[in-house]
């Protein structure tokens, strides 16, 4: 991205020495402040009382259960949304359409909707009291405090993410590539996989990574359909919070910690993705410079 | 076994994995997690033994009210555990999976053992609090969870009532004023008892903590026993811990029998033992005398005194009540 | 005007179908519940509830801490974006890659962790406490972090410290030398350039990343509630009124609350999105 940009600039563009590092100065310290000391303390507060009673929280079997639903939710969760992420923004940057715009605010909802009240409308949906609860309970379906609840509430929250990494990057692509393929004599899915989706694949891998982290992270809006029974509805956030009203801080922390790692494992993948597409953009300058 | 229950909930998409008949579900509240992780097993024991079974007990805690609204949402809770009748009351009349003369049903109004409410200082009581009215001096900063979302604070806050009701010349104005003393001198209202106690222990803030009597015991074990005083009141509240069957899910589950079972054998020697064990206060005389020492003789008074909990809950804690009142006086100063 | 304008891709109605389908049942179906609940109330009613004393005083603590959160980042946002285009220094990469650290923290976590850190006792509390180096110049009383107002801005800020970084970072990127060496050689100096020239170009991204930042903030429950001390009409939140109402099995109160909220997001999307069709023009007027 725009970071790793040269700083070769003139004279005239660019401040004065102080001035430089007082501004970077300044950033690095709000950095540190904001970002750098809370994300240590989590590990700090993690490894306290040594490795031992670190390593021994993922041992707990509730813990244990609590880390295979995060994954089962998340695995069904970021699926639905890739595939709804493709067709909105195929949608929306390829056809020119009445209410395109209030379309896009409408993806962007859930985004702004509070994690309480995400929670609430499934409550209000599926819970004994709501709108479809009688018909589920004469046939014996459970939605809320269980499993499909909890993906859910997942999936609304994540709904956004995906969609919003790609549509301005297929705005920006324009679709030159595929009316070609299309006048060349493409079939519709043809063109799709063979040019839309090569030419998308990093935003969209972006865009996957970042719903990922998000719907193993979400707090608020799972809490409220999750039921919080233990071994079984417990997500990672839920059982840290389990943890921390039990005094167990530790083990609070080192499940904490681990999906402070899946943030920054996170963050990597995503770097080395931008990397990655800036090296093979830089590739591409080259040949199209030679060519 | 819990891996392909889920595998099996994925490939059906919904699908209950409870049903199995002697898997029962006790929904309760906070801090009882203590108290079912000793009585489950020895509950399990003795009931697989009798009737020739294997049970299996499923926990859910959290807030008494959320718990209660998710019971009442659905959750399909065989027995609620919680710490007021009013969150029980709720299921019956909100949710009506159970009638709504529920606490007649078990002895001692369904509540098998009680707790009440104790001042926590720091060590060596460095701001000499021996009762309710230290509270309000100035310069004592109280540590107590918001009354609004906790039975804990909810507790704090009438057995401080009681207390200024029943000094000579007690009325309900000087109950209010003096409830309206003590939250003046509160400065971190936490939702939940277990995030007050982290507030003071953790975090140094405040100079006494109010909360049950077992979660002083709780505190010890897990922060130490060097770090803080036990202060008992001149009176108290008797804090009743009210235990239901939830008819309409065990019926439908037929999960009854073992459900009722494993509340009464809250009243057994064994049950009432652990609980006594984990500092609440036994029902059975025995038990009791056994435990004596750890349980300080103090003056309770009952909810019922001050109108029961339904009446109390309206009048004090809904919005626009009596604590809302207080708080915006609070405010204004 | 038709519908739709016409188009040699195909493949409109099945991506527009499943769209619309999909948004329906995860998005819309859901929040038309919230409102329809709301419904069974009297105007006055919902009014009364919306309006009550202590929840405009949950406005007043939401809105101001948010709106505070996203002055604060749109200023070190800016900074931050700026050092991170225009100079360079050692770790700088890493520091690029933290930035969206909020977004995959899970929020409770994060409340925790600043919660210890900003405590009275905690590793940056303590320099502010009663009696210490830096509290002292805050008077006898020091300067407290964590449970008041400030922890909620505190907690507000991280959570919405990726937005301005991210909406920023690219345009600035794109900015060409040309035009500030043109307005050199004109005579302007750094700052006149920086006012003149760069900062009408950032403009419209500066503000969709203050909106967005401001949105998210609104919303925001679970880190707050941990580092807000939660005292009634001075730090207690929208969110969390939503709660209380639910803990007196008052759905409807509840809804309310949420429906208002909701009012709320949505028109500052509306906004959001109305600035970024405004910046797109003013983008392509200038090519």
């Amino acid at each position: 991205m725009a970071a790793s940009l040269t700083v070769n600039r003139s004279q005239a563009t660019t401040e004065t020495r102080w001035v430089r590092y007082a501004l970077t100065g300044l950033a690095l310290a709000f950095i540190t402040l904001f970002l750098i000391v809370p994300l240590i303390a989590v590990f700090a507060e993690a490894l306290r009382q040594g490795w031992g009673l670190f390593l021994a929280a993922f041992t707990d079997p509730d813990a244990l259960s609590a880390i295979r639903l995060t994954l089962i939710t998340a695995a069904i969760a970021v699926p639905l949304n890739l595939v709804f992420g493709v067709a909105a923004a195929w949608t929306i940057s390829r056809f020119q359409f009445r209410g395109r715009s209030v379309l896009t605010t409408l993806i962007d909802l859930p985004f702004a909707v509070s994690p309480v009240v995400a929670g609430l409308i499934y409550v209000l949906l599926f819970g004994a009291q709501g709108w479809f609860g009688p018909w589920l309970a004469e046939h014996d379906i459970k939605i809320i405090f269980a499993i499909p609840g909890i993906v859910l509430a997942t999936v609304f929250v994540t709904f956004p993410f995906i969609a919003r990494e790609l549509i301005p990057l297929m705005e920006a692509q324009g679709s030159d590539e595929e009316q070609a393929a299309l006048v060349l004599g493409a079939s519709g899915w043809q063109t799709f996989w063979r040019v839309t989706l090569p030419n998308i694949k990093w935003g969209l891998l972006y865009g996957v990574i970042l719903a990922n982290a998000r719907a193993m992270g979400e707090f608020g809006a799972v809490s409220v359909v999750s039921g919080h029974i233990r071994g079984m509805t417990n997500t990672i956030p839920l059982h840290v919070e389990i943890l921390y009203n039990e005094y167990n801080f530790v083990g609070a922390f080192a499940c904490a910690s681990l999906l402070a790692l899946l943030a920054l494992v996170t963050l990597a993948v995503k770097s080395f993705i931008e990397w990655r597409s800036e090296k093979l953009a830089e590739e591409d300058r080259r040949h199209a410079t030679e060519e | 076994m819990r891996a392909t229950r889920l595998l099996a909930a994925l490939g059906l998409g919904f699908t209950l994995f409870a049903h199995a008949d002697t898997t029962l579900l006790n929904v309760s509240y906070d801090v009882m997690r203590d108290f079912y992780k000793d009585y489950n097993p020895a509950f399990k024991k003795h009931y697989d033994a009798r009737f020739k079974d294997s049970i299996t007990i499923q926990q859910s805690h959290g807030g008494s009210s959320k718990q209660a609204l998710s019971v009442i949402s659905g959750l399909e809770a065989d027995v609620v555990t919680m710490n007021q009748s009013t969150d029980i009351d709720a299921i019956a009349e909100k949710g009506k999976l159970l009638p709504a003369d529920w606490a007649k049903r078990l002895p001692d109004q369904s509540a098998p053992f009680s707790s009440l409410q104790v001042l926590i200082v720091r060590k060596g009581n460095p701001k000499a609090i021996k009762d309710w009215n230290d509270l309000v001096k100035p310069g004592v900063q109280v540590i107590v969870p918001n009354p609004k979302t906790s039975g804990n604070g909810r507790y704090t806050y009438l057995a401080a009532w009681g207390y200024a009701l029943k000094q000579p010349g007690g009325n309900e104005q000087k109950a209010q004023d003096f409830v309206a003393g003590v939250f003046r001198n509160v400065p971190v209202l936490d939702a939940g008892g277990r995030a007050a106690t982290t507030t003071f222990m953790q975090r140094k803030i405040g100079d006494v903590l109010v909360t049950f009597e077992n979660e002083a015991e709780m505190i010890a074990r897990e922060f130490g026993r060097g770090e803080f005083e036990v202060v008992y009141p001149s009176i108290s509240i008797d804090a009743d811990l009210p235990v239901a069957v939830v008819d309409k899910v065990v019926d439908k589950k037929g999960t009854r029998k073992a459900a009722e079972e494993y509340l009464k054998y809250l009243w057994s020697p064994e049950g009432q033992e652990i609980a006594a064990q984990n500092y609440l206060r036994p029902r059975d005389k025995g038990v009791a005398a056994k435990y004596a020492k750890q349980f300080p003789a103090v003056k309770l008074f009952g909810v019922d005194e001050l109108g029961g909990w339904q009446a109390i809950q309206k009048r004090h804690f809904n919005d626009g009540g009596v604590y809302d009142q207080i708080a915006a006086s609070i405010a204004k100063k | 005007m038709a519908f739709k304008q016409a188009s040699v891709l195909p493949g409109f109605n099945l991506s527009f179908g499943y769209t619309i389908f999909y948004m329906s049942l995860i998005v819309l179906l859901p929040l038309t519940a919230l409102v329809v609940k709301t419904s069974s109330l009297e105007w006055g009613q919902f009014w009364a509830i919306v309006s009550e004393e202590r929840v405009v005083a949950t406005y007043k603590v939401t809105f101001g801490a948010s709106l505070l959160a996203a002055i604060i980042n749109l200023f070190t946002g800016l900074l931050v974006a700026w050092v991170l285009v225009r100079y360079s220094f050692p770790g700088k990469r890493l520091i690029d890659a933290l930035v969206d650290l909020p977004f995959a923290l899970p929020t409770a976590v994060a409340g925790i962790a600043l919660a210890t850190i900003y405590a009275p006792n905690g590793w940056i509390g303590q320099w502010f406490a009663p009696g210490s180096v830096l509290g002292g110049l805050f008077g006898s009383e020091g300067l407290s972090l964590a449970f008041n107002p400030t922890g909620i801005v505190i907690a507000l800020t991280f959570v919405t410290l990726p937005f301005v970084v991210r909406t920023v970072q690219p345009v600035l990127a794109d900015i060409e030398q040309e035009l500030e060496e043109a307005a050199s050689s004109l005579g302007a100096n750094r700052w006149q350039i920086f006012r003149l020239v760069i900062l009408p170009i950032l403009w419209p991204a500066l503000l969709t990343g203050f909106s967005l930042a401001f949105a998210r903030a609104i919303g925001e429950y679970g880190s707050v509630i941990f580092i807000a001390g939660n005292m009634p009409f001075k730090s207690e939140i929208t969110p969390l009124m939503i709660i209380s109402k639910l803990e007196q099995y008052d759905y409807v109160g509840a809804t309310a609350i949420a429906v208002v909220m909701l009012g709320v997001s949505f028109l500052l999307l509306l906004a959001i999105n109305g600035l970024q069709w405004w910046s797109a023009r003013r983008l392509g007027r200038r090519n």
